[in-house]
């Protein structure tokens, strides 16, 4: 078994989808014969040809309005927006029409499409290129929303998505894109959707999170390890519908939660699980629930995004003031 | 020195003057003597009429939601459904009721959507159409997703979309263009030139001379037509279906109208336009002309007229009858909500979905 990152995860499943179900097509600015511009769809066009695997025009409201109509017409069109900032114009497409198209018709017309692209900061890049827009997804009726932090849930989280029979928004952590190796069959088996993973058991706090996020967590929950705090980490996955039942379960045990995510805080996903500990896990809470977060500013530009984003010490701060409630 | 890189032209295509004689005896196309056919479709464009002034009473009334009237283009509606296959696939926006009804949507059914009941899109046929699209132009961009997936599938199929001066200006239509360019799809694109995108006038879109050249700026054989000619509208669709179905790529048609209703049952266009102008633009509307022309030509006459007249009196009352039991005696649960946002409902839904059958009679209908 070969030791993959988590961008070649999304390659491997990419072409296993199209291997297996002549439906699904990938488009996109520069996916064929470049590759993508983090070479997410490397090698594809030379294998699938260039029918399937699509360069298109520099158009973004066209790459999603056209996955409407080819979902809607047969197809399983995987977009790929270049970078997070070039989603924004699609947004009509997404929350109009694609969240729209089965409920519209009383389930006549459907739309299993599938748009990914690389999101968040930490790559040095230029501006629009370092955002974190889930929220705004999330908050799409119709639409999942899926962030995987691991190679084998880029691979298996991207399976699912495009089998999946409705429109999903595939984010992928680019931060993260080669951060650890790990062991994936490509076997096509599928993760489940709509579920949270428990990537670390704990019994003192639950740190929750997602996408890159997952990288400074598992850091902080190390640290905590050292100082004998035993923290649970939980990787979100599916950010739209949350999983609150194992968030909640975790919350029995540890009575302590602290939400990291790198977007800005207001009206955040860290906020609607927050809502949901205080409704249904509150008599579980022996402290209020903390949310480390982006700022709610302005994605700085690279010299200033690390400041931007949570850091191991701002979930310690974070987990010290919930451990100090007794 | 500078050279000439480009020109262009764009061909305006009138065959029936205003009055229903023909320009050119000599030139017509062949369509202009299937008297049988223009009958049949001179019939649903009547029918078309009709169903309009009954749904209007039907929201003067109370008995309907706001409603998008398509009086006065007629005969660019029908000529885009009497163009196309069962197969082929209609995006619309939110007026062409006379390209579905030739295609087989039902007019209870356009009652039942703006009656507010979504039952009113799941069309008894054809399956496969796209529904009403409200944001504007978007339609143009679906239609072309649905042209590349019959070009990727091998089908001869074509999808056809349909937007007005208005949208013209919007950016999902020229980057449809734009496509359709690139990837030479099977797709017609119809602008439903009606001069008015409720209060702002053609002038005021751009100062193009045509809206048809935005179509040849994007590569695509593109014209105009008297879009209250309907041997003109039929004859330039069936030319660009059946390229478009012969893979010769896709094709822009302009057809020049005029809305003579308000924009829908919320507006009242004496605000902002002239009665001069309604009053002018009546003396072109398609009906008349289209009807001068079969009498002349001994296919139609008053018997005939008046006894169609009564049928169509009698299909609209049906129709609204249809649609007032649906939504008295058979409405959506609350579930109905919930039922079709997912194809699997996920569990905050199944959540929520129990906790809305927990209040059935609230909110009923106001």
């Amino acid at each position: 078994m070969a030791k993959i990152t988590l961008i070649e995860g999304v390659t491997l499943a990419l072409a296993r989808a199209m291997e297996e179900d002549s439906a699904v097509v990938v488009l996109g600015e520069d996916v064929g014969i470049n590759g993508g511009v983090f070479r997410a769809t490397a090698g594809l066009q030379q294998r699938f040809g260039d029918e399937r695997v699509i360069d298109t025009p520099l158009a973004e409201v066209m790459i999603a309005g056209m996955s409407v109509g080819m979902a809607a017409q047969g197809l399983k069109p995987v977009a790929e927006a270049q970078f997070c900032g070039f989603t924004m114009p699609m947004i009509d497409h997404l929350m109009c029409h694609a969240g729209r198209m089965r409920n519209r018709t009383r389930g006549r017309l459907s739309c299993p499409m599938v748009l990914r692209f690389p999101t968040g900061g930490g790559i040095h890049a230029p501006e629009h290129h370092s955002e974190s827009p889930e929220a705004l997804f999330a908050h799409m009726p119709g639409i999942r929303v899926v962030m995987p932090s691991s190679p084998s849930r880029a691979y298996g989280l991207l399976l699912a998505a495009i089998r999946d029979p409705d429109p999903v928004i595939y984010m992928e952590p680019k931060r993260i894109y080669r951060w650890q190796r790990e062991e994936v069959a490509d076997d096509g088996e599928e993760l489940p959707l709509d579920v949270c993973f428990t990537l670390r058991d704990g019994t003192d706090v639950t740190l929750v999170t997602w996408g890159a996020m997952v990288k400074e967590t598992l850091q902080a929950a190390d640290q905590l390890e050292e100082k004998g705090i035993s923290a649970e980490v939980i990787d979100v996955a599916t950010l739209s519908p949350i999983d609150m039942d194992t968030i909640i379960e975790s919350v029995e045990r540890t009575g302590r939660c602290v939400i990291v995510q790198e977007a800005p805080k207001h009206c955040g996903v860290a906020g609607e699980i927050a809502a949901n500990l205080a409704d249904a896990g509150i008599w579980s809470l022996q402290a209020p629930v903390k949310r480390v977060c982006g700022y709610d500013t302005v994605m700085p530009l690279y010299r200033n995004e690390m400041k931007y984003m949570p850091s191991v010490s701002r979930i310690l701060h974070a987990v010290n003031q919930v451990l100090e409630v007794s | 020195m500078a050279r000439t890189v480009a020109a262009f032209k764009v061909d305006h295509f009138q065959f029936l003057g205003q009055d229903g004689k023909l320009l050119d005896e000599q030139h017509v196309p062949a369509v202009a003597r299937d008297f049988e056919r223009l009958t049949d479709i001179y019939r649903l464009m009547t029918l078309t009429r009709a169903f309009d002034k009954k749904a209007i009473a039907l929201q003067r009334t109370g008995k309907l939601g706001t409603y998008a009237s398509s009086l006065g283009h007629e005969a660019a509606h029908v000529s885009i459904g009497a163009a196309m296959h069962e197969e082929d696939c209609l995006a619309p926006m939110y007026r062409e009721y006379g390209a579905q009804f030739y295609r087989g949507v039902k007019m209870s059914e356009v009652l039942l959507y703006w009656g507010g009941d979504e039952r009113g899109n799941d069309f008894s046929s054809p399956r496969h159409d796209f529904a009403w699209c409200v944001p504007i132009a978007t339609q143009c961009l679906h239609a072309a997703g649905a042209a590349m997936a019959y070009k990727l599938k091998n089908e001869p199929r074509v999808a056809v979309s349909i937007v007005g001066d208005g949208g013209s200006s919007k950016g999902d239509f020229l980057e449809a263009i734009n496509a359709a360019s690139a990837w030479k799809l099977p797709l017609v694109l119809v602008i439903v030139n009606n001069q008015w995108a409720i209060s702002v006038p053609r002038s005021k879109q751009n100062t193009a001379s045509t809206l048809a050249q935005k179509g040849i700026a994007g590569g695509l054989p593109s014209i105009q037509v008297d879009g209250n000619d309907l041997i003109a509208c039929l004859w330039a669709m069936e030319k660009a279906v059946s390229a478009a179905r012969a893979g010769k790529g896709a094709f822009v048609i302009e057809m020049l109208t005029y809305r003579l209703s308000d924009h829908t049952t919320a507006d009242d266009a004496r605000r902002y336009r002239p009665q001069e102008e309604v009053d002018q633009a009546w003396e072109k509307e398609p009906l008349k002309r289209l009807r001068s022309y079969l009498i002349d030509q001994g296919a139609w006459d008053d018997d005939r007229e008046q006894e169609l007249i009564a049928e169509c009196s009698q299909f609209v009352q049906q129709a609204a009858d249809e649609y007032i039991d649906m939504v008295q005696n058979n409405p959506q649960p609350v579930t109905a909500m919930f039922d079709y946002m997912y194809k699997e409902l996920p569990h905050d839904l199944v959540e929520q979905r129990a906790h809305a059958e927990q209040f059935p009679e609230d909110g009923g209908h106001h």
